[in-house]
């Protein structure tokens, strides 16, 4: 790249001659593969990518509390309609959310040290918090008083939570892929993990999402 | 160039057959051709949607289509036009083929995605149109409110539903592969402010696209929750509240309308001053207009609702941001106008369309800051007035600059110059048959007729057909720009490289280009709009 910016200073700030200089292209040929691996000669942008993706699911959400918020103060719910959330289970969860953040973490830093085994019991332990949750969110529908088309309130609820089960959901998906990928001859390693650094980032995403939401539904 | 015959197959101009424009091709010009002629197909579809309303209007009583038909009509007519043709080619189609020439790349940060991106469209824009023929389409236009699109025929209103969601799944990839080209892609040592308008453009709009489309695609999904599992969240009969889906729906839909010109902002950027042969003026006023046309564009969407029974602060806070954005589109203005000023204008198609668009935008410009007030909007609300107004931003703005934008980079997508005397009719046909159409609009809606409906009072009924002349224009002028199209193709005069003596990086490659963009390093352009400075000029 040095011999690149270099090259196209001595031949002054003239543009057409960048066209005109075919003869260079023979000496320079090895600076610029043929097609087809546009992706070889630039940097791995794919993480910013998934933030950006992040930051538009985030606007979902972002949507989704702010219809929520607005519901809540301006259709104030008749008599009768108004539900205590039990409290001890969503807490749970969100320990167990907030504690599997952790977990994740604990797998990338032990790939990163090398220790493949390690990496992939973490993920495991991860994946069984994350399916943990998903159940002990099962049993919270179970036993709440209210059914999706009760009121405004029940519907706005679990729209809400269904969504992030569904993030949990995928998220756990890709956690056993990573799994799987991380096993020993896999395609993730030491050298390369974008697929596991993705999922973490993605994770602690929903992680996230669900301590506000936490506080948006069953605190507030 | 005489060394082709020693370049790798991949650097030869024209390479492959034309079957690679159906393909699943990774190629970023190839992607944006197919998003280019893809939209127009829609585009037509649209425009004969457009010819079946204002056939109807022709006359003041429902005669020609079932009142029925009618609504569906004219809700295909506005999605089809906005999520088909307006959006993906204005960002899709030149962003895709532009952008990686501009920041000096040989394709785009994600082209796996970026091919992904455009094939969601396809399917989308044909279901939409399927649900004519299976149980009728959706007939609560394209703002879908509730409760209007809980009434109409369910299966359509979820075809629709469906559809958007895809359509705008397909906008959020390719928003985000736009930012990552322009902030991560750019060749070595070129720095974001000599970076040509276009990519700031598409940055802003990029930026909006990835905040407010998301937002659209949670509020369709509740939506569709109350047609399907009766649920209320915007039923108000059962305790739901109509008024935030508006909210929620305008969140994006405000953003929308500058997804829809911010890049025609861009595009004429780069226009002029090539035609012109003058330096853009003011590109640094011109960047900073973007940035804060993007931040006031998320905040002024409920200037859509001042009769929606919003609250008197509600309404004074969107008034005065929504009047704040005329300033930096103002400041636009006047730069193209200053660009202009004192240039050695080529008088061909491009520059036509493009100043018809400034003498347009500004009539929609105004127009907008008029309905921003709330007295006058509340007067007009709902009348053919907003419709002038729109059309005025989105054909006579942005449907402009899309020709424009053909007639001037036809020549680097084919090699091949376009037809000028074809041209200069196509622009006749359509400036007058626009200016035709809406014109008379305005003074349609100012004297109370109210927009969606099949049936009007007689005394509205002279300017109607006014309105629907100028339609007919309109169509017709479709067939010399089509003419000229294919037959350009074949016969058109040969362009060479860069037949408008252009600075920008596209021009300093071959006709069309190869398909690595340059058969050498990417040209290091400083100055993309250096005309007359001594040392810049080719």
């Amino acid at each position: 790249m040095t011999s690149l910016s270099s090259a196209s200073s001595t031949t002054s700030t003239t543009t057409t001659q960048a066209i005109e200089s075919t003869p260079e292209l023979q000496s320079s040929s090895d600076q610029h593969p043929p097609a087809g691996d546009h992706e070889e000669h630039h940097g791995d942008f794919r993480m910013f990518g998934l933030v950006l993706f992040l930051v538009g699911d985030g606007m979902t959400f972002a949507g989704l509390f702010a219809a929520y918020l607005t519901f809540r103060a301006v259709n104030p719910l008749p008599p009768g309609g108004i539900y205590e959330l039990e409290l001890l289970l969503p807490s749970i969860n969100t320990a167990l959310l907030v504690a599997s953040s952790f977990t994740f973490h604990r797998a990338a830093r032990q790939l990163r040290l090398g220790e493949g085994f390690g990496c992939r019991l973490w993920l495991l332990i991860t994946a069984a918090m994350g399916a943990a949750f998903l159940a002990s969110q099962m049993l919270e529908y179970f036993k709440l008083p209210f059914g999706l088309t009760s009121n405004l309130f029940a519907s706005t609820f679990y729209v809400l939570t269904g969504f992030h089960g569904l993030h949990v959901s995928l998220g756990v998906m890709m956690i056993l892929i990573v799994w799987w990928q991380a096993r020993a001859g896999g395609s993730i390693n030491r050298e390369s993990h974008f697929g596991l650094e993705a999922a973490e980032l993605y994770w602690h995403f929903v992680d996230g999402i669900w301590v506000v939401l936490f506080g948006i539904i069953y605190l507030l | 160039m005489e060394s082709t015959t020693e370049l790798p197959s991949s650097l030869i101009p024209n390479h492959g057959s034309w079957l690679r424009y159906l393909s699943f091709s990774l190629d970023h010009k190839v992607v944006g051709i197919q998003y280019m002629v893809t939209g127009f197909l829609f585009y037509l579809v649209g425009g004969v949607l457009a010819g079946m309303i204002r056939t109807e209007l022709a006359t003041p009583i429902s005669d020609y289509l079932s009142r029925e038909v009618y609504n569906e009509v004219l809700t295909m007519h506005g999605t089809i036009m906005i999520f088909l043709w307006i959006v993906p080619v204005v960002n899709g189609a030149f962003g895709n083929y532009l952008i990686p020439f501009y920041v000096g790349a040989r394709d785009m940060a994600f082209p796996r995605l970026n091919a992904v991106a455009f094939w969601m469209i396809p399917p989308a824009g044909l279901l939409l149109i399927a649900s004519f023929f299976i149980g009728g389409a959706s007939q609560s236009g394209w703002t879908a409110y509730p409760p209007l699109s809980l009434r109409t025929p369910a299966l359509g209103q979820l075809i629709w539903i469906f559809s958007v969601l895809l359509l705008g799944g397909s906008s959020i990839l390719g928003g985000i592969n736009f930012i990552v080209t322009i902030l991560k892609l750019r060749r070595p040592g070129l720095k974001m402010m000599q970076l040509p308008m276009y990519c700031w453009a598409m940055l802003g709009t990029s930026i909006l696209v990835v905040l407010s489309t998301p937002v659209l695609a949670g509020t369709l999904v509740m939506l569709a929750f109350d047609i399907v599992a009766h649920t209320g969240f915007f039923n108000p009969t059962i305790g739901g509240n109509a008024v935030v889906y508006q909210h929620l729906f305008w969140f994006y839909s405000h953003p929308a309308v500058y997804i829809m010109v911010l890049p025609a902002f861009g595009l004429v950027s780069e226009i002029l001053p090539v035609h012109a042969r003058k330096p853009l003026f003011g590109y640094t006023t011109m960047v900073y207009s973007i940035l804060a046309i993007v931040f006031l564009g998320l905040i002024v969407w409920a200037h859509h609702m001042f009769t929606s029974g919003t609250p008197p602060w509600m309404r004074l806070f969107f008034t005065i941001a929504t009047s704040f954005i005329a300033v930096p589109t103002g400041i636009k203005f006047f730069n193209w106008l200053a660009t202009l000023w004192g240039g050695k204008i080529a008088l061909n198609s491009t520059i036509l369309f493009a100043c018809a668009f400034i003498v347009n935008f500004v009539l929609g410009g105004i127009t907008g800051v008029a309905l921003a007030q709330v007295p006058f909007d509340i007067h007009v609300h709902d009348t053919y007035f907003v419709v002038a107004h729109f059309h005025y931003i989105v054909y006579g703005g942005t449907v402009f600059i899309i020709f424009s934008a053909i007639y001037h980079w036809y020549p680097k997508f084919t090699g091949r110059m376009l037809n000028e005397p074809l041209g200069m009719l196509h622009f006749v046909l359509t400036f007058v048959g626009f200016n035709l159409c809406f014109g008379p609009q305005h003074w349609l809606g100012m004297n109370g007729m109210p927009r969606r409906v099949s049936e009007y009072d007689p005394q509205f009924t002279l300017m109607n057909q006014v309105s629907s002349v100028g339609a007919l224009l309109m169509a017709l002028s479709t067939l010399p720009f089509l003419i000229n199209v294919f037959h350009s193709a074949w016969r058109g005069r040969v362009a060479g490289d860069n037949p408008w003596r252009a600075l920008t990086p596209e021009w300093l490659t071959s006709s069309p280009p190869p398909v690595e963009n340059w058969a050498g390093a990417a040209p290091h352009v400083e100055h993309p709009y250096g005309y007359g400075l001594v040392e810049t000029t080719p």
